[in-house]
């Protein structure tokens, strides 16, 4: 498939431009471009589907072909994923899931049915090749480090096998020789999507020791049985101290993992992406206190003690939003008065002018007030 | 008229949004017609056939799309371009200050004089309640220039030039507005009166003119629609008292007796950005105006039931009643109290 054209090369870009620009204003040049081709733009990065095809019985998996915008990526970053769903733009956060090194430079996503299911269903039961697809440039730190590490562990559970299926093919397809262990939780066999192809790489890389368990199946394919456990780490897993390792998947994995590497002082060693949303954690230090106002909308409220998202939403006001859990930034927005802290991170953020995440950001202590 | 409103919102959908973005396509492909067409206006039917196409694509730009958008009709679709917190319309001004001016003041005091300063725009005297001066003897005068000149007009809107003048705000408290307005109208004249003639090479003068005659028509129109929505007869103007401490249902009486209606073919209530449907607009901004037509069936049934007026006619018959008030209010003897106004105190059981 080859790459679609772009009309920005050289000069073009340095005058064609600003003069497109000027041209096309008050709109974007966009709204005229895609006019001969959807996924001509700028700016944005754009791109269509190539493929479609069920991975595992919940699972898609999805090929893109972005356009020239793209500015590449690193094995375990993730996307905003944007869609048209019966009118309206839905964005969701999708790990990219093929190799660095892939030759087409095709991105591929594998995307698990939720229960949510408005944009995963659709993408299970409508998506079709030929669709246009928005997503923004890839995001996040949980990368590789460059020169790699000695040894690689990647730690995953149900539809955390994304960032690191990504990181593993980008390791073997740059001929890494240090060791990696590949360990996936999932309920049932059935369930892992790119089986086949795991065992095949493990099958090809004498390095690459791969250990799949299944939680509630009595099948233990790989020799290795139940839920993570620092008993089961350390006898299948003996060097797993000396690893830079790599966990994604739900919130009680995460955590497990968390503690264990705590426990032994290990957390530079480890990075971690939870797949669920967090609840909100109220800020034990004060009582909910003061108004939330949205600048722009004339809107105010007193704070619930929400995330400002919420708090938005309840006001019937519509921010952008991706995936609600403080990973995409699609909710950021200015915050131009009070304080407020990061649900994560637990940072209070007390600068006037300062960008935030409203879906994982609670006002603390008085008034807050939103660019919105 | 709240049953309406919320049977209409969860209809909402794909249909809504595939007509809006069809109409923007549409519009798209005219804006490049008129412009190309004007780009070889050297022949006198590719002129006018493209003087035709960009005027119209300014008007659809302006009423269907741009209008509508910035009421946050369709901030539900989520799209960033069609989006009231970014869209940017076809005209010298600029989205955030008209938002300001309209879907505040305008849409929230309707007709009360003194607070909503679309009544007659700070220029024109529009109402009886608008006391009399020498100034106003100019009035058809006024109202002729501020047609020509609309886009212009809706631009200084926001400065409130007529407090400037009496005092009531400082030129400084402007320079927000004022820096916005420069910006905005620097792209568009740099547009339409630079850039294009420019790439049309030696016909420059006639694209310049044919841009020039396009916005022309534009700011013609949409004067025209929008007159027609507040100020034919019979349309009631209120006092700041009447409208104090309002219920909602005073708040949807005080739209719909400030509202007037224009009939005609679907086309042209595209063409007025479905404002043609005032009244319901009124009741309803913030829903997408494709629907006000078959929410008017309603409304015009309550009206009926409760003996309310629901004020309609053809787009000649408006504009003459709204020519023939700006003519007449030009007069001193125009008083109060020659037009029957309804007050806001009749029993609101409609809403
Ligand atoms: S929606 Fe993703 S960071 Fe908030």
């Amino acid at each position: 498939m080859p790459t679609p054209a772009n009309p920005r090369p050289g000069l073009l870009a340095k005058v064609g431009v600003p003069l497109l620009e000027r041209l096309a204003t008050p709109h974007s040049p966009d709204r005229y471009l895609e006019m001969i081709n959807p996924t001509w733009s700028l700016r944005e990065v754009r791109g269509v589907v190539t493929s479609v095809h069920r991975s595992a019985p919940e699972s898609i998996t999805l090929q893109v072909q972005p356009n020239s915008n793209w500015r590449g990526f690193q094995a375990g970053q993730h996307v905003v994923f944007t869609l048209i769903i019966a009118g309206v733009r839905r964005s969701r956060c999708y790990s990219v899931t093929s190799s660095e090194h892939h030759r087409d430079g095709l991105l591929e996503f594998t995307v698990r049915k939720g229960p949510d299911g408005l944009v995963s269903g659709f993408l299970h039961s409508d998506l079709a090749p030929g669709t246009v697809v928005h997503i923004t440039q890839a995001q996040g730190d949980f990368v590789l480090p460059s020169p790699r590490p000695a040894q690689v562990l990647l730690v995953s559970g149900g539809s955390g096998i994304t960032p690191v299926m990504s990181m593993l093919r980008t390791l073997c397809d740059e001929g890494y020789t240090g060791r990696v262990t590949f360990l996936h939780y999932t309920r049932r066999a059935e369930d892992v999507p790119y089986d086949d192809e795991l065992t095949r790489l493990a099958a090809e890389h004498d390095n690459v020791q791969l250990l799949r368990v299944c939680t509630q199946e009595d099948n233990d394919r790989d020799g290795i049985t139940g839920r993570f456990s620092a008993d089961q780490l350390e006898q299948h897993v003996p060097g797993w101290r000396q690893a830079t390792s790599y966990v994604c998947g739900s919130a009680r994995l995460v955590e497990d993992v968390r503690a264990l590497w705590a426990e032994h002082d290990l957390e530079h060693l480890l990075k971690a992406e939870q797949f669920d949303p967090p609840a909100a954690i109220v800020p034990t230090d004060g009582e909910i206190t003061g108004t939330v106002s949205f600048s722009k909308s004339g809107k105010s409220a007193d704070n619930t003690g929400r995330p400002l998202l919420e708090q938005a939403e309840a006001l019937g006001l519509t921010p952008e939003y991706g995936c609600r859990m403080g990973i995409c930034f699609s909710c950021t927005r200015r915050k131009t008065a009070g304080n407020v802290q990061h649900l994560h991170t637990g940072e209070v953020t007390t600068e006037s002018e300062a960008d935030i995440q409203l879906c994982v950001t609670v006002p603390v202590g008085g008034d807050v007030t939103v660019d919105l | 008229m709240d049953a309406l409103r919320k049977r209409i919102v969860e209809d909402l959908g794909e249909a809504d949004a595939n007509y809006l973005r069809n109409v923007v396509d549409k519009q798209r492909k005219l804006e490049l017609l008129g412009r190309g067409l004007l780009a070889v206006g050297i022949f006198p039917p590719a002129f006018v056939a493209g003087v035709g196409a960009l005027a119209l694509s300014k008007i659809i730009d302006n009423m269907e799309i741009g209008h509508n958008v910035m009421h946050g009709q369709y901030d539900w679709m989520r799209d960033e371009a069609l989006n009231s917190l970014v869209f940017e319309w076809d005209t010298v001004c600029p989205s955030e200050n008209w938002k300001h001016s309209h879907n505040y003041m305008h849409h929230t005091y309707t007709n009360i004089v003194g607070k909503d300063r679309d009544v007659g725009y700070g220029i024109l005297r529009m109402s009886e309640a608008q006391k009399w001066n020498l100034y106003y003897l100019g009035n058809p005068l006024y109202a002729v220039a501020l047609a020509t000149f609309f886009q212009w007009g809706v631009m200084l809107h926001d400065m409130e030039v007529e407090k400037l003048v009496t005092g009531e705000k400082r030129w400084a408290d402007t320079s927000e507005v004022r820096k916005k307005i420069v910006r905005k109208s620097m792209k568009q004249v740099g547009k339409d009166y630079v850039l294009f003639p420019l790439l049309s090479g030696p016909f420059a003068p006639i694209t310049l003119a044919g841009n020039a005659s396009a916005n022309l028509i534009r700011n013609l129109w949409t004067f025209s629609i929008i007159f027609c929505g507040h100020f034919p007869d019979g349309v009631a103007t209120f006092t700041e008292e009447e409208a104090e401490q309002e219920s909602r249902g005073q708040w949807y009486l005080r739209q719909l007796l400030g509202s007037a209606n224009i009939t005609g073919s679907p086309l042209f209530h595209v063409l007025t950005g479905n404002l043609s449907h005032q009244i319901e607009h009124h009741l309803f901004p913030d829903i997408p105006a494709r629907r006000y037509a078959e929410m008017s069936a309603t409304v015009k049934d309550a009206c009926e039931r409760y003996g309310l007026p629901y004020n309609t006619g053809g787009l000649s018959a408006q504009l003459g009643s709204v020519a023939k008030k700006i003519i007449k209010l030009a007069l001193p003897w125009t008083g109060r109290g020659d037009d029957k106004t309804p007050t806001a105190a009749a029993t609101p059981q409609a809403a």
